[in-house]
């Protein structure tokens, strides 16, 4: 394994958000950027499965966790640039949204992508993350023993 | 990441495959017969035809060997990227391409009495395809028919060993003939 390098943490970090977010909210704010850049498919979008692995814990062994279904999509930019999306679900479109982000990301446009698209992606899943918490932290039962006064 | 030579691959990936697919096993099972292969456009040195051959028979289980003639990063960076084959040393190899006078042949995997099919295929790069020179006579032939080959003595060796052998796919542009190990040689 090789260390990775400062862009492609920056590149990870962007491409696991377009991965997990609902298809329909990349969607609108595909929509909303207006950006409309000359590309080339490299492989057009298709479906396929992944084994998703992982370890208990973060420790141990990695162990099959399950299969899930993916749609990945590769395009190339007027000028060279090569993006690449692989998002979970069966969304074409998003894939293929999600590879023009990721080439968009490593091009002049970087900055209005991020406002326009990835800062509000990164802000809905913090509140999804803190409502599914919120709402966990309900159900919470906390144990306690009372001094007894035996003494 | 700034990667050219990425495009080339199949335009409607299930049917230019499938069509691809019809075209090699039409030429295995009619050893010496030149057919056509067209779809994708793979970075030189490969052949149209032996680029479609590894996008058709390759994926992510088939260890793959190049030649020196054709171990250049292009071609790497378009096989993994279309195909997901590891590459490998000869002895490993599941399919090998390249040169005739670059591939390692004897280190080449020929299966084993019990497996027969795990042996390798050989996509060889030629200038030229043509039906004049060697003899070739066995199953899907019929009588005879001729096919020029780089050397003949490999052949007739191969096909002592049946049901062990090595098979071998000849390209030469968008052209392709096959020779099993069924084939006899002379």
């Amino acid at each position: 394994m090789n260390v990775m390098t400062e862009p492609d943490t920056a590149r990870k970090g962007w491409l696991g958000l377009l991965a997990k977010s609902p298809a329909a909210e990349v969607a609108r704010l595909w929509a909303g950027l207006n950006v409309d850049p000359v590309y080339t498919l490299l492989r057009a979008p298709e479906i396929g499965g992944v084994m998703v692995r992982g370890r208990a814990g973060a420790v141990g062994a990695a162990f099959n966790l399950g299969e899930m279904t993916v749609t990945r999509a590769s395009v190339k930019l007027s000028d060279g640039t090569v993006g690449h999306g692989y998002v979970q679900g069966r969304g074409k479109d998003h894939a293929l949204q999600a590879a023009l982000v990721d080439a968009l990301m490593q091009t002049g446009s970087a900055e209005a992508i991020e406002s326009g698209l990835l800062e509000q992606l990164r802000l809905a899943m913090t509140q999804r993350k803190t409502d599914r918490a919120a709402k966990a932290a309900t159900t919470k039962v906390d144990f306690f023993t009372l001094v007894r006064g035996e003494d | 990441m700034q990667t050219q030579g990425l495009e080339g691959g199949f335009s409607d990936l299930a049917i230019d495959a499938s069509h691809a697919f019809r075209a090699i096993m039409t030429a295995m099972a009619r050893p010496g017969k030149i057919g056509n292969l067209s779809g994708a456009r793979p970075p030189a040195p490969l052949s149209v035809a032996a680029g479609i051959v590894l996008l058709t028979l390759c994926d992510p289980e088939t260890p793959l060997f190049l030649a020196s003639s054709h171990d250049t990063t292009q071609v790497r960076d378009w096989i993994t990227f279309h195909t997901g084959a590891p590459f490998a040393v000869a002895k490993g190899a599941m399919f090998a391409v390249g040169a005739w006078d670059d591939l390692p042949l004897p280190a080449f995997s020929r299966g084993t009495a019990e497996y027969p099919d795990r042996s390798a295929t050989l996509i060889v790069e030629v200038p030229v395809l043509s039906n004049a020179g060697a003899t070739l006579r066995g199953p899907g032939i019929k009588d005879q028919t001729q096919l020029f080959l780089p050397e003949a003595e490999f052949f007739d060796d191969n096909a002592q060993h049946f049901p062990r052998g090595i098979d071998v796919i000849f390209t030469s542009g968008d052209h392709l003939a096959a020779l099993p190990r069924t084939t006899r040689v002379s």
